[in-house]
């Protein structure tokens, strides 16, 4: 066998087993992932009957979407037995608007940073990034006081108000390093034909900024619907969000533990953030190609 | 008065004058163009006027009314950018009509305006496409179609041949001619390139390190150039200089490359004095008819045929002067040629100053 030979023969056979082993741990990690969710949704449709006697990675024996209904409608939190149905739509009050208004505001904040830049603008960018940095357990005392003199204690405007407040500093970066991209000949044409401030924005920027914008929401909404923090500290009781529901439900230590409930209640909070994520998502990695290339 | 004025303006950012105070004025249906190299700060000065870029101190008047301070938009002045600034979002027919959507003016009026300029361009059949689907011409024509359709009293273009081909540049400049001459609008025309600014001023203003050098007619710039910057910007190939001494008798030079080779000034001047000979190579050729008095044999050490004329890079002493035959003569390499030079053409600048002195 020549030397030639043999490095084609070797060059074939490790290349083969780098991809077996490749694939191999590729399969291994997506199932550490995969699993959680395959034991909540078998769990979810089991009866506790099933789940007390069987096997955790059995798949139902015999289907039953009475947790799902139990959950969304009659399970016991706290003192009250409504299920979690109230606190969802709590949570969408309060994730809707906040996302638009942060979205909104960080849009006009990156347009005026980069097309309209004043004495001190690198300085108000600064500070804003800063912001993204700041602890959330280091505001909620301050923040606490000033949702109570603005009687917006425990209330979902109050936590709309703290999300919008967090979530500037974000949505201005997303914003402000997209527009840094966006010819300022553009606004200048449009200055000379006579629009105005609005109106560039309005007009010009805005119909240009569907993946950044994609971007935030995604950004805005997972981070939002998913917050615990700020949601157990500033909205309890009635207007408490979804997700300090959900920790209510699963940690209250009446009565029998109805896993498949619990798990159920789990699936319906972390719907809303993945059906954004799967009708949205393509533009997202779009979004973010682009703001990496151009930028 | 001028109808456009423009009186000691200056720009500065911290310590650097990028205007160092600049006179300008330009009759009605005048075609001004602001000829530089880049970093002069002629579309810092067309900025100026058109109020994108305030200036710090001076004046810009328009028919008599002062600007300065006024919005962009108050002005009555369209711009065409190097980029066209097309709005991408918006059809071919929604970008020339956007300036008319901000007047106000009602959409049937807007449709017809739109039609209008859109004939007189050749664009018509685009209206309803997007900007991305045009070719560099397309969109230059769309351009200018957004700046015609508000019948502004000044136009102002920014370097608008630069992103086009060689081919399609020679089209749009013939374009920008013709509409020049059909609508006698008004237009200040900022460029690097001296054949764009020849070919369409009726006025050029060169500029160098935030100052004018020269302003007159392209004849002017071109024969008479101020100074060396001037003659060596103008011109391509550019003018040959020949730095030198003056003669005893005040009416020659003498070459610093080539002492032997006395060569007859256009005026006389004072003996000994350091002076730089200017002379373009169209200048120095074939002489048919023997009228130019000054002949010399040269050896060729270059010839470049381009077609309609063939460029001679001629030995004299240490200096490679330039000279131009027409196309179809066929000079060999290396052997001397008999060149006549019309010594009445050539311009001298003093080498101190370096401006022309005769």
């Amino acid at each position: 066998m020549s030397a030639r030979e043999m490095a084609i023969a070797t060059a074939a056979g490790p290349s083969r087993l780098n991809r077996v082993v490749i694939y191999g741990l590729l399969l291994i990690f997506a199932a550490m992932y995969l699993l959680p969710l395959f034991v909540m949704l078998t769990t979810s449709f089991k009866s506790l009957d099933e789940i007390r006697g069987g096997d955790i990675l059995a798949l139902p024996a015999d289907p039953t979407i009475q947790p799902w209904l139990r959950a969304w409608g009659s399970a016991c939190i706290g003192v009250t037995c409504d299920g979690i149905k109230g606190y969802f739509w709590n949570s969408i009050k309060m994730v809707v608007p906040a996302v638009l208004i942060s979205t909104a505001l960080g849009a006009l904040n990156g347009y005026v940073l980069t097309k309209w830049r004043f004495r001190g603008h690198k300085l108000v960018f600064g500070l804003m990034l800063f912001a993204c940095f700041i602890p959330f357990q280091s505001v909620l005392i301050p923040m606490a006081r000033v949702l109570g003199q603005l009687g917006l204690s425990n209330t979902t405007a109050g936590l709309v108000l703290v999300h919008v407040v967090y979530g500037i500093g974000f949505t201005t970066l997303f914003f402000r390093n997209y527009y840094e991209a966006f010819p300022t000949e553009l606004i200048h044409s449009a200055q000379m034909d006579g629009a105005g401030f609005f109106t560039i924005f309005r007009r010009i920027l805005l119909p240009s900024s569907a993946p950044i914008i994609v971007v935030c929401v995604i950004y805005q909404f997972t981070n939002i619907w998913n917050d615990f923090l700020f949601g157990v500290s500033f909205a309890s009781g009635e207007s408490a969000p979804m997700t300090v529901a959900l920790n209510n439900l699963v940690a209250s230590s009446t009565g029998v533990k109805e896993y498949n409930v619990d798990m159920a209640a789990a699936v319906i909070a972390a719907l809303p953030t993945l059906i954004v994520y799967v009708v949205a998502g393509r533009y997202f990695m779009r979004g973010l190609m682009a703001g990496a290339v151009k930028g | 008065m001028a109808f456009i004025e423009i009186e000691r303006l200056e720009r500065s950012i911290g310590a650097h004058n990028i205007l160092k105070g600049i006179d300008v004025s330009l009759d009605k249906g005048g075609f001004l163009v602001l000829l530089g190299p880049s970093g002069c700060g002629k579309s810092t000065l067309l900025n100026a006027i058109a109020g994108l870029q305030p200036p710090t101190a001076g004046d810009i008047r328009i028919d008599g009314d002062s600007v300065v301070g006024l919005h962009p938009s108050k002005r009555d002045i369209a711009m065409v950018f190097q980029s066209y600034a097309l709005y991408p979002n918006m059809t071919v027919g929604q970008n020339i009509g956007f300036p008319l959507e901000m007047a106000g003016i009602p959409k049937a009026q807007r449709e017809a305006d739109i039609a209008t300029v859109a004939r007189t361009l050749q664009i018509g059949h685009l209206l309803d496409r997007r900007p991305a689907q045009l070719s560099g011409g397309q969109r230059q024509r769309v351009a200018m179609a957004r700046a015609l359709v508000r019948k502004p009293r000044l136009f102002l273009f920014d370097e608008p041949l630069s992103n086009l081909d060689a081919k399609l540049r020679v089209e749009v400049r013939a374009e920008i001619k013709r509409l020049h001459q059909q609508t006698g609008a008004t237009i200040i025309y900022v460029t690097h390139d001296q054949i764009e600014a020849m070919t369409l001023a009726t006025q050029i203003v060169v500029m160098k390190e935030g100052e004018i050098q020269q302003t007159g007619t392209p004849a002017e710039i071109y024969n008479r150039p101020a100074n060396m910057f001037v003659a060596d910007f103008m011109g391509s190939p550019p003018m040959n200089m020949l730095p030198g001494q003056v003669a005893e008798d005040g009416a020659h030079l003498i070459p610093e490359a080539a002492p032997d080779t006395p060569l007859p000034l256009p005026a006389p001047l004072a003996p000994g004095r350091k002076v730089v000979l200017g002379i373009r190579p169209e200048n120095i050729g074939d002489d048919p008819t023997g009228a130019v008095p000054l002949r010399l044999d040269l050896p060729v050490e270059i010839v470049e045929p381009t077609g309609s004329d063939v460029f001679l890079w001629l030995r004299l002493g240490s200096a490679l002067l330039t000279a131009r035959l027409p196309g179809n003569a066929q000079p060999p390499v290396g052997a001397p040629y008999p060149v006549a030079f019309d010594m009445t053409r050539a311009v001298v600048f003093d080498a101190d100053s370096r401006q022309r002195i005769a």
